[in-house]
């Protein structure tokens, strides 16, 4: 019976949490309540995506909607492109910016190709992407704003998996915000946070706010292609390419307990704590099966990225993991874009939905850790040379 | 003493380095200090230490395509038996390595009893055979080399086992440090339950070493960026040293015959070894900067040699550093402090052979200050141990706290705060008023600036009425400040001299600057210097407009020459000189006070006639440059209230010429400032009165409003709209059920209500509640 106290107390948690995000944004978004059979899980992914979008850091807020969005238009994942848009011009952002990526200030273009790498294939990123970036001039990143960026970048391709696997991507058009006595053009945070009502900052976006409506609108049917340069560049069989001199990933020699942490949270302060929370949350979630299966699914994530464990026996993959569980990871991880026709199918139909659910989750965190380990690793070479 | 003498015939060397084929992430020596084993991924050799160089000896790593046993996270070189090693494997085997045997292949024994890779093995000081492992799999495991398995498994039952070490002094006991901030002490005999556990950091414990004397002590670092010393001896296992480092800590080492000295590593970033004294966890004791990668492997050459340091690193080098060539971050480091307080008082640290000679003259000043002397120096004493040639460990700090209600203070800033009229009568009221309170505060420089201000900007209407009222005044005015000046200048006199007291010739140049650039900010002692300088300010505006005024006139406007002529002003010998100067006998401060007081008597005889003559024909804005530079200049100065009070007396007369964000800025610190001394009301005047918009808003904000849940009528203690203990949303809009966070209406018959728009639109339709409860609702 402590089992289902303990259960109970899980709902409890999870309805709580779920309660305040409605009462807070007006709505309660689909990842967070396909999250909400993991009320653990979830407080930590709210809290790390709540810091990394809102809270300190170097990067402006709407800049930070506009690097999710280009993040999330890689997977062609709408949902989140809307979502951020809608966010991003709340932030006060250019509305122009939404046209397209060449819109957008240069230096956020030159983003787009470490955005492009660490989506498809993280192990093409590479000390001189990190150079280029940081090398002193007009458009020029700071070491602690890229390293924000990349964060972000990592967060939102991994969503992009969790959205696309928990099938959140169907509901392209997120029923918009329920406006009554807030005023549009207000910040969500804002309004959390006491009576701002009478902000003089209102005076102005008030008579804004018809233009503004419309446009949110007008972006939430926006073509997430237009963030995208380059379309054809996707994921390729590591495997493949392991006869060029791409070299594996040896976890021993960089990991996130020993390297990445002590680096981004050096950089970022307090961002490695909550994503070390989200690792330790996630791999520590109950699961009906055995252990041996979850890091299996782990270390398969991290094998297709081109990640290997010197400790781990791969053979074990192919004993743990069925055919169409393998198929669905993969495609989760590497291709969760709804646009295009599935390259596996996805009839991995596993016990319950909570298991899934579970998949998806470990597809995310395993991903996030990749494309952090990848670029870390190259801001880590960059420091050295 | 013996040990010493027979190791440094055998030991000798210099800083030497060589390069390996592929990076190192262990190394490990031989007891007799002759051979070193380097170990990583990809490379496993044994090289000579010789001379004057490494010489590679043996190649370990033999076989075409070498399997994942050869790749070693760890690695020790037995301390008993030369030709045994063993090393921890990253696919989780341990192999043991015997070097007398004759083929290529050295591999004696292989356990493969871990699951994951095992990050650490330690042989057993004096028992040959005993060896023990720990691993990411959790588990310890402790071999006997005569048998193929492991004799005994530790389970730790925390995550990951980073580093595990026999205790050199007790022969049964290991400690374990664990990824998740854990350390334990285990009996070697007992392997169903740890001695002792207790959490060391916060985060993963990388590394621990036992101290090579002290029995009880543990040395531990972490991610966390710490090394801390245990002490194990007592019941409570204790903290006794802490080391800060700027990185993660990789490895720890004691130096060898140096009780509170021990080496550390770091894992990411910082690729300097460093050796600390214990108990100096501020400063590094030594450096090796040689790596251009992190060091991952440091290990003391000899057992009882503390010159020999050899380090392996990502870098692929192996070194030998030499102690001699080491950099000592304390020979570059400040170590003179000096700190003024929040009520004045001034902390200096120094070391305690500068300073044990101004304390006997810090002793003379007593007496020489008998009234509110309340200074007292503070000494720390630490004594060094004759046995080691560092350098002196200790510093002393003394705290002089000034006197009570002395003028260094910030209490005119309060009384300022209370007793100036910002609005409410007439301009010249105003002016003559605060420059009156600015007067009873001893604050000369305000004073006149009011004064200067009323004839500046009063209404040429009756300017003869003015002009004369003025005439009185200024009569009057001058002299009582050069009188209000020469008390104010003994005054300096005395704190100068207690200051000369306090730091005596060595620190004086240091303490100087400092000083002065305290004492500009809150208190009148550096303004009365200024006060000559202001007031010349008006002088020569008064006699420039004498010469210009014909030329100038027609346009209205100040331009440029105004400026050059300030800053010419600030070279006049009556400037603030004396204070730079330090003087070194009341003389010179005597003389400066006679030449403070002159100054103003020019002025009082320029005023006097330039009124006469000018006054009516200038118009106000005329001055706006002037008066502009003025309010910069006090806000410059930290006496933002200055700028303020002005900027709201002079209203509109004044705000167009002052860009908007700055009059916010003022406006800002100042209201910061009164909050701070909780000056409530004035705060709230200043805010009324100004004409910033954002500053007006301020009243607006953070008008929080503290509500109780609708529901369960408690208090509503978070942020947030949800109540913390029924877990309803407490404000809900009776017509669309949303949380209402704008406006809220309300019927007070019902308490039923919403959004404003929606109540309104409700009431169109229907006189009942919109919640439904019958009631027939009524607003005003």
């Amino acid at each position: 019976d402590a089992r289902r106290t303990r259960g109970r107390r899980g709902v409890y948690r999870a309805s709580l949490l779920c309660m305040k995000a409605l009462a807070n944004r007006g709505r309660l978004d689909s990842v967070s309540q396909q999250m909400a059979s993991h009320p653990q899980y979830l407080e930590s992914f709210l809290r790390t995506q709540h810091y990394i979008l809102y809270m300190d850091g170097p990067l402006p807020v709407h800049y930070r909607h506009y690097i999710a969005i280009m993040a999330a238009a890689r997977h062609h994942c709408r949902y989140l492109v809307s979502l951020h848009s809608a966010q991003f011009l709340l932030a006060d952002g250019d509305p122009l910016w939404l046209q397209g990526l060449e819109a957008a200030p240069l230096r956020l273009q030159h983003l787009d190709h470490i955005n492009k790498v660490l989506a498809h294939q993280p192990w093409l990123t590479a000390r001189s992407h990190i150079q280029a970036l940081l090398k002193t001039g007009e458009q020029c990143w700071s070491l602690a704003e890229l390293v924000q960026a990349v964060v972000l970048l990592a967060h939102c391709h991994s969503l992009c998996s969790f959205v696309f696997g928990s099938g959140s991507d169907s509901d392209t058009t997120p029923t918009p915000r329920v406006h009554h006595g807030t005023p549009p053009g207000y910040c969500l945070c804002d309004a959390a946070n006491g009576n701002t009502a009478l902000s003089p900052s209102l005076a102005g976006p008030t008579e804004k706010a018809p233009r503004r409506r419309e446009e949110d609108e007008a972006m939430f049917s926006a073509d997430p292609s237009r963030f995208v340069t380059d379309p054809e560049f996707g994921y390729q069989e590591f495997a493949r390419r392991e006869e060029d001199h791409f070299q594996v990933f040896r976890v021993q020699d960089y990991s996130w307990e020993d390297h990445g942490f002590s680096l981004v949270n050096r950089l970022y302060s307090d961002i490695g704590h909550l994503l070390d929370e989200r690792f330790r949350n996630v791999a520590s979630l109950p699961f009906p099966h055995s252990p041996d299966l979850k890091r299996a699914i782990w270390n398969y994530i991290h094998c297709i990225y081109g990640i290997r464990y010197d400790d781990y026996d791969y053979g074990e993959v192919n004993r743990l993991l069925e055919r169409g569980l393998k198929l669905y990871i993969k495609a989760v991880a590497c291709y969760p874009d709804s646009s295009k026709t599935p390259l596996c199918p996805l009839s991995w139909a596993p016990v319950k939905a909570s298991d899934k659910v579970h998949v998806n989750l470990l597809v995310m965190e395993a991903r996030l850790q990749a494309e952090l380990l990848y670029a870390l690793r190259a801001i880590t070479q960059y420091m050295i040379a | 003493m013996e040990k010493m003498t027979r190791v440094s015939g055998t030991v000798s060397g210099c800083t030497m380095f060589c390069h390996l084929d592929a990076p190192a992430n262990a190394i490990s020596v031989c007891r007799d200090a002759t051979q070193v084993v380097v170990a990583g991924r990809n490379i496993f050799k044994i090289y000579g230490l010789e001379e004057d160089g490494f010489v590679e000896r043996l190649n370990l790593r033999v076989g075409r395509k070498p399997s994942l046993n050869f790749s070693c996270a760890d690695v020790m070189w037995h301390q008993m038996e030369e030709n045994l090693l063993a090393t921890a494997a990253t696919n989780g085997a341990v192999v043991t390595w015997n070097l007398a045997r004759p083929c290529r292949n050295k591999q004696e024994q292989l356990f493969t009893e871990h699951k994951r890779t095992v990050n650490k093995v330690c042989f057993h000081p004096t028992e040959v055979n005993m060896l023990l492992s720990g691993s990411q799999d959790g588990f310890m495991k402790c071999f006997d080399l005569r048998k193929k398995e492991s004799v005994s498994t530790f389970s730790g039952q925390s995550e990951s086992v980073r580093d595990v070490q026999f205790s050199i002094k007790d022969y049964f006991t290991f400690a374990a440090s664990f990824e998740n901030g854990n350390v334990q002490l285990w009996d070697i005999r007992r392997p169903d339950r740890y001695e002792r556990m207790f959490t060391a950091h916060t985060g993963p414990v990388f590394c621990c070493d036992w101290h090579p004397e002290d029995r009880g002590w543990l040395a531990t670092g972490g991610r966390d960026k710490m090394v801390k010393v245990w002490d194990m001896s007592t019941n409570r296992v204790k903290e006794i040293y802490c080391v800060q480092t700027i990185a993660s800590v990789a490895r720890v080492k004691w130096r060898p015959e140096r009780r509170y000295h021990l080496a550390t590593c770091s894992m990411m970033v910082d690729h300097n070894i460093y050796v600390w004294d214990v108990r100096r966890p501020f400063i590094p004791f030594a450096t090796f900067e040689e790596h251009k990668d992190v060091t991952t492997g440091i290990v003391w050459r000899h057992q009882h040699d503390p010159y020999f340091l050899l380090s392996g690193s990502k870098d692929s080098t192996l070194y030998q550093h030499m102690f001699k060539d080491a950099s000592r971050p304390v020979d570059r480091a400040n170590p003179e402090g000096l700190c003024f307080g929040l009520f004045g008082d001034l902390a200096f640290a120094a070391k305690e052979s500068l300073m044990s000679a101004p304390q006997s003259v810090g002793d003379v000043g007593r007496k020489t200050y008998p009234g509110g002397d309340r200074r007292y120096p503070i000494f720390f004493f630490k004594k060094p141990d004759v046995t080691e040639q560092f350098a002196q460990v200790s510093s002393a700090l003394s705290v002089f706290e000034s006197e009570a209600g002395s003028s260094v203070g910030m209490d005119w800033f309060i009384n300022t705060a209370q007793s100036y009229l910002l609005s409410g009568k007439p301009f010249a009221e105003l002016c003559e008023h605060n420059a009156q309170v600015a007067k009873r505060l001893n604050r000369p420089q305000e004073s006149t600036t009011w004064t200067m201000l009323r004839i500046m900007f009063s209404e040429p209407a009756n300017p003869s009425l003015s002009s004369n009222h003025n005439l009185n005044k200024s009569g009057n005015l001058p002299l009582v400040n050069s009188f209000s000046m020469k008390e104010m200048s003994a005054a300096l006199n005395e704190r100068n001299k207690e200051n000369r007291q306090d730091n005596l010739h060595s620190l004086e140049t240091n303490l100087n600057n400092n000083d002065e650039n305290e004492e500009t900010e809150g208190s009148e002692g550096q303004a009365e210097y200024l006060f000559g300088d202001a007031e010349l300010d008006d002088d020569d505006l008064y006699s420039m407009e004498h010469d210009n005024q014909a030329a100038e006139e027609p346009e209205y406007l100040l331009p440029q020459e105004a400026f050059p002529l300030r800053h010419e002003i600030m070279d006049h010998p009556s400037a603030p000189e004396p204070v730079q100067e330090k003087p070194e006998s009341p003389h010179v401060s005597g003389s400066e006070a006679e030449s403070t007081c002159l100054t103003p008597m020019e002025s009082f005889s320029l005023i006097s006639v330039s009124q006469l003559l000018f006054s009516p024909h200038l118009p106000p804005k005329f001055f706006c440059p002037i008066v502009k530079e003025m309010l910069c200049y006090y806000a410059e100065q930290g006496d933002v209230q200055m700028a303020v009070s002005v900027l709201i007396v002079l209203g509109d007369r004044i705000r167009k010429e002052i860009d908007e964000l700055t009059q916010e800025h003022w406006y800002m610190s100042y209201i910061d400032l009164l909050q701070r001394f909780e000056l409530w009301n004035v705060s709230n005047e200043v805010i009324k009165l100004s004409t910033c918009g954002a500053i007006m808003c301020l009243n607006q904000t953070s008008t929080t409003l503290h509500i109780n849940c609708s529901n369960c009528k408690r208090p509503m203690s978070n942020k947030g709209w949800i109540c913390d203990r029924c877990h309803h949303c407490a404000s809900v809009c009776a017509v669309c059920h949303h949380v209402v966070k704008g406006l809220f209406v309300w019927c007070q018959g019902c308490s039923h209500g919403g959004h404003l728009e929606h109540v309104m639109e409700w009431l169109k339709q229907s006189k009942h509640c919109p919640a439904g409860c019958g009631h027939l609702c009524e607003y005003t």
